[in-house]
């Protein structure tokens, strides 16, 4: 059992692969977490321009990418559309594909938010000469943030972590690494390593994340 | 008679099928005081509503300075620097302190730095005697110094003319007194004003003129002393009774 899962031997000649790819879940972890926020804030912004026909555009986004798996829509990108001559590398696909599927829940969950200020602020805010965009960047959103911020680090983190996914279009990450050492040593070993390796990078995020929702917060 | 700020003329809204203003004609002086009372539902709040351009209007004209503000070109941002807006819940931003409540639209609106803000907005805070809670919070205040904030908010800005809808319906009653002190000590400072409220006792006493509108026509505007002595209109005495007896 110990010798399994805990072959410290083998764990110290895994390491050197299983950091390269700590380097790359990092990275990509981040990348999607950005730019899947950014696009569901600017999603919820336009949305929030109460346009017809693009609200339904977005509506239509946001429900499909969250009711297909994340699994589908890499492999779909990775496999299927190198037939219509669009070739992204592994990276790419996971980066592009996670960060749409964390926007799709992000607008929402922005959307959610904004929803929740009331109609008041939006008219106070307008009465002082502030644009629609200025009301929705120095009053809506920081009081959307406050309701967003916990859902949304949650969402996000799991989005993160599901970076886990790109192993199977041949990145390096962590997860990838450690299975190829697996088999390559026909031992558990690499896996519980690849283990702690999750836990070294999404442990400080959560920490993080804690704190980022105790800064939003404001007194009553 | 000081020249007119504002001049309402035929202003026509309505909501769907609705029509809440059927041809509204109401002129301001500087330095003011005109109250607007009427039976709920009667076109008050839509009236001073489409005096800033929260409402878009179905017809007539709102002169604001010599501007008709209903045409497509004007810049309403600008406008609604200008014309000040009091609402009855004071939808002060619940995520800043007092003090940034008002200096937001000073420095992100106007552009002032920082320090000319802050200063501007402890000026105004001390109008409303309220200099001391400069950095509560809203939810830390009472509904009567929410509101006195909210007028601060709104002074700030120096406007032409201050739109107050309701500002003491949500008020508790011991609270009222200090708002209508507020208002009082305004128009003893020369700030124009049109005020929506039931508070006939204070609007007998303090406002120059009253207007009675009911079902989106003005019935009768005079002096307070005409309004409430010797109103001409049945149904502004059918109003007046009513209220007055509650």
């Amino acid at each position: 059992m110990i010798d399994s899962f805990f072959n410290l031997e083998i764990m110290a000649q895994v390491l050197p692969s299983i950091l390269d790819g700590m380097g790359i879940t990092a990275v990509l972890s981040i990348l999607v977490i950005l730019t899947g926020t950014v696009l569901g804030l600017l999603l919820a912004t336009i949305r929030a321009l109460q346009k017809r026909p693009v609200d339904l555009i977005i509506i239509l986004f946001v429900d499909a990418f969250r009711a297909i798996p994340p699994l589908v829509i890499l492999i779909v990108t990775f496999f299927a559309l190198p037939y219509v001559g669009i070739q992204l590398s592994g990276l790419v696909a996971t980066w592009l594909c996670l960060s749409l599927v964390l926007a799709a829940f992000a607008e929402e969950i922005f959307w959610a938010g904004i929803l929740s200020v009331h109609k008041g602020q939006w008219e106070a805010a307008r009465s002082t000469g502030f644009t629609f965009l200025q009301t929705l960047r120095f009053v809506v959103l920081p009081q959307a943030m406050r309701l967003a911020l916990p859902p949304l680090t949650n969402r996000a983190i799991a989005i993160g972590k599901s970076t886990a996914l790109a192993s199977v279009v041949a990145v390096p990450e962590i997860l990838n690494q450690a299975s190829s050492a697996q088999a390559q040593y026909a031992n558990a070993s690499p896996l519980t390593l690849a283990a702690l390796a999750y836990l070294a990078i999404f442990i400080p995020l959560v920490v993080l994340s804690r704190w980022v929702e105790s800064r939003f917060a404001w007194k009553h | 008679m000081p020249h007119s700020i504002l001049e309402v003329n035929g202003l026509r809204k309505s909501f769907g099928s609705t029509e809440v203003l059927k041809g509204v004609d109401l002129t301001v002086a500087s330095q003011e005081l005109v109250f607007v009372i009427g039976p709920s539902g009667s076109g008050k709040s839509t009236l001073l509503r489409c005096c800033n351009r929260l409402e878009d209007t179905s017809g007539g004209s709102i002169r604001f300075n010599g501007q008709d503000i209903t045409e497509p070109g004007v810049d309403v941002n600008q406008l609604r620097r200008q014309i000040g807006m009091v609402f009855q819940s004071f939808n002060l931003y619940p995520h800043l302190p007092a003090l940034g409540n008002i200096t937001l639209a000073l420095r992100k609106s106007v552009g002032q730095s920082a320090d000319e803000a802050e200063k501007r907005a402890r000026a105004a805070l001390d109008r409303v005697g309220l200099s001391d809670k400069a950095d509560a919070y809203p939810g830390e205040l009472s509904g009567g110094q929410q509101q006195r904030v909210a007028i601060a908010r709104a002074l700030a800005l120096e406007p032409k003319i201050l739109l107050m809808d309701e500002p003491t319906s949500a008020l508790d009653p011991e609270l009222v007194g200090s708002v209508l002190e507020v208002i009082r000590e305004l128009k003893a400072s020369g700030v124009t004003m049109i005020v929506v409220s039931h508070e006939m006792h204070f609007a007998r006493e303090a406002a120059d003129r009253v207007v009675f509108i009911d079902h989106g026509e003005i019935v009768e505007e005079g002096p307070p002393s005409q309004i409430f002595g010797a109103p001409e209109h049945e149904r502004t005495r059918a109003f007046l009774q009513r209220i007055l007896q509650s």
